[in-house]
């Protein structure tokens, strides 16, 4: 009908004094936007199928295209902005619910950008990492809470399986499904060269990737898929997701057409058969189920691997992370609603959670004062965008975070926001073996490591500034930090000074 | 055989004695709710003598775990393969994710029972419970069986409300006298026939041969087949920003 018609948001503009007609833009483009006109003998577009993921204008030899927004409008109004007349279009025409992919895109107040950092000077000298040691390597676990002798007085090790991360930064969770194999190979290479760990998301570890167990952290989800005994021994650690950032409260559905041989093989379904994650885990509904299913695991790998939750950042979730603390887990991992994921209802991703930022300031605050900060250790993700956000988020409390935009970005992703479709022009969120390829993953492993390295380095030369030479000096250092054009009430939740106080 | 005695030492220390004992078959003793027993576990025979707690054969690998007795929540969750046999009911969430192997209850089996069950290649999961069901059953059932003889409910519905709710593979068989009524649109009914006759019989056999009865004498009544329908299942849909 014409009035669902919805003039494409974004326009191809070629120069047709550069195009050569190499057809290069037509065939790296899964969408189908660009195809020659043999007639006219040039290349031509349909541009309602863009999703502006740059791959052709990358590609292109001779710098030929790109790709602008539309200055097509709507009439102006700043409430019924096009973007809500259009939702309201395309759900009348097709009685759907608003699906999109990667994080919540609205500009909510972003609560990294309004805090500053401290350096020293004059009195508290500052340390130069390039000539002196400066410690990054972190730890994550419970820690004992007194040091126990046995009668002749020798120490009785009492330490809990621990982590041990040489940067405080892991890759977190994205299923086998959700991104491709050569993203997850290259996720686990660099893991492994980086001392971090890589995690499996909940759709199973491919049999390929058992010899990066040491470094990869695996999920139990409310699905179960490729949840067994193998597999829980593999990991270094293990996850139970309760809930993400981007859609919490809600679970999964990888649709059947989606689950082909390899992806059968991994989630341990048969073929073709959709793969639903329920909203909860059918088996908890209290923290006492919690802790039942933490100890499950505990007993099934013989309390040699750390048991991690992970919860959504939502309104209430200091209590939450107080219950979960109490668990039995040992770290406590919270994703913020500005995470990412292969495909949410919009409206869930766009307004339901809290941001990270204030999420981990009540969690470690609410722990502290309960006396349990030192039972858990803390992660949170969602969204780590550089080491300014890493060093910040440590500051605040976290004990490491989790990035997965930031590492998909890495290997290529543009944040078209198309994951959904499957047809990712990158080879990252798609099973199309043709599409998989173009991400090599000695490449996309180089890029991982690149990515953490240079933050490391940024992370100590900020440490370095501020006369701290370890993590440890600086986790939950809030002192170190001032707020930017927050009002009080933010502050105290921040538990941060305003810059000039 | 070994033989543990449980009584009131904790789960914790219970379970590490018991992965500790290198013969294939063990006997735990005066099991007063001790949690995770053969949790994990492969190639052994563990028979349980009292109620065993929570998580009884979780992630169970293998293993055979009979009891003698009750057991409680979250019997054989997650397990890959193996038979759990009790001789008594169980309490809520057994089976639930289960990929593989069998579990057989001679009595009842209370809420959320065979949840979110999966069939995968040569695995194939079974529950069988003799007496009745409690809500939830089979909800979100991606695959394998789940029979319900209904032994003692002179030829009622032996399963309760919301009974596969979002199911989209597997299939419940409930012995009953008429076609359950009221159950969720994700379900389709249908009287058994005889193949669905010959799928069960093995296990309504293995049934009478662990718990007594007569097999012949129970699949010669009424049993009714729930399965997924295809129309009603998780399709919804979604209209993309693009």
């Amino acid at each position: 009908m014409a009035i669902d018609f919805l003039y494409p948001q974004y326009e191809v503009v070629r120069n047709y004094d550069r195009c050569i007609c190499c057809r290069a833009c037509e065939r790296q483009c899964a969408n189908e936007v660009h195809f020659y006109d043999p007639e006219f003998q040039k290349m031509d577009v349909d541009e309602s199928k863009c999703v502006a993921c740059h791959r052709c204008v990358s590609l292109c030899p001779t710098r030929a295209l790109k790709i602008v927004k539309t200055n097509h409008t709507f009439k102006e109004n700043a409430n019924w902005t096009g973007k809500a007349i259009s939702e309201v279009y395309r759900q009348a025409g097709s009685g759907g619910v608003l699906l999109s992919s990667m994080g919540n895109p609205e500009p909510y107040p972003i609560y990294w950008d309004k805090i500053l950092i401290n350096a020293s000077q004059v009195t508290n000298p500052s340390i130069d990492p390039l000539r002196e040691p400066m410690e990054t390597r972190t730890f994550l676990g419970k820690k004992p809470g007194k040091i126990e002798r046995d009668k002749d007085g020798r120490l009785v090790p009492n330490l809990t399986p621990q982590l041990a991360l040489n940067v405080p930064v892991m890759f977190s969770a994205m299923s086998y499904g959700s991104i491709s194999y050569n993203a997850h190979e290259s996720l686990a290479r660099a893991a492994c060269a980086l001392g971090t760990y890589y995690n499996t998301g909940e759709g199973g570890l491919h049999q390929d990737f058992y010899k990066y167990g040491p470094h990869t952290i695996v999920q139990v989800a409310s699905g179960r898929f490729g949840v067994h005994k193998d597999y829980l021994e593999t990991g270094a650690a293990i996850e139970i997701k309760m809930g993400q950032g981007a859609k919490p409260g809600i679970g999964g559905h990888l649709p059947g057409h989606k689950v082909g041989p390899d992806i059968s093989r991994t989630r341990m379904i048969p073929e073709g058969t959709d793969a639903i994650s329920p909203a909860p885990h059918h088996d908890i509904y209290s923290i006492e189920d919690l802790r039942q299913l933490v100890f499950s695991l505990k007993e099934a790998t013989e309390y040699k691997k750390p048991v991690m939750v992970k919860i959504a950042a939502v309104h209430n979730v200091a209590a939450i992370a107080s219950g979960v603390a109490r668990s039995g887990a040992d770290i406590i991992c919270i994703d913020g609603y500005r995470g990412g994921t292969g495909a949410a209802p919009t409206r869930i991703r766009d307004n339901v959670g809290i941001p990270i930022e204030l999420a981990l300031a009540a969690v470690d605050q609410r722990l502290r004062d309960e006396g349990i900060r030192d039972q858990v250790s803390v992660v949170v993700g969602g969204s780590i965008r550089n080491s300014a956000d890493l060093l910040k988020a440590i500051a605040l409390g976290a004990d490491a975070c989790y990035i997965a935009t930031a590492a998909l970005l890495a290997l290529g992703c543009h944040l078209c926001r198309s994951c959904q479709t499957g047809k990712c022009n990158w080879g990252i969120a798609t099973q199309r073996p043709e599409l998989v390829k173009r991400l090599n993953p000695d490449i996309g492993s180089q890029r991982l490591i690149n990515l953490v390295t240079a933050w490391d380095h940024e992370l100590k030369e900020m440490m370095g500034g501020m006369g701290i030479n370890s993590i440890e000096a600086l986790r939950g250092n809030r002192l170190m930090l001032r707020g930017i054009g927050l009002n009080d009430r933010e502050l105290a939740i921040l538990g941060i000074k305003h810059a000039g106080e | 055989m070994t033989t543990v005695q449980a009584g009131l030492t904790y789960y914790k220390q219970v379970n590490e004695q018991v992965r500790g004992i290198t013969d294939n078959e063990i006997a735990i003793e005066n099991v007063v709710g001790q949690r995770y027993l053969g949790c994990g576990s492969s190639g052994k025979t563990i028979i349980i003598h009292g109620t065993p707690g929570n998580g009884l054969g979780q992630y169970l690998n293998g293993s055979t775990v009979e009891v003698f007795g009750n057991a409680q929540e979250a019997v054989g969750d997650t397990m890959n393969s193996g038979d759990i046999i009790i001789h008594g009911n169980v309490g809520d969430a057994c089976g639930y994710g289960m990929r593989g192997g069998r579990i057989f209850i001679q009595g009842d089996c209370g809420y959320r029972g065979g949840i979110h069950m999966k069939a995968y290649q040569d695995h194939f999961p079974v529950v069988v419970i003799g007496g009745r069901a409690g809500s939830f059953l089979g909800e979100y059932q991606a695959g394998g069986l789940i029979l319900v003889l209904g032994i003692g409910q002179d030829g009622a519905y032996p399963a309760s409300n919301f009974c596969g709710t979002g199911m989209h593979g597997g299939k419940i068989v409930l012995r009953c006298d008429k076609a359950p009524a009221g159950l969720p649109r994700q379900v389709l009914v249908s009287a058994a026939g005889e193949e669905d006759l010959a799928h069960i019989t093995p296990y309504v056999e293995d049934y009478c041969r662990f718990f007594g009865g007569d097999a012949k004498a129970l699949l010669a009544q009424q049993f009714y087949v729930l399965s997924p329908n295809p129309e009603a299942g998780y399709h919804q849909l979604y209209t993309y920003e693009s």
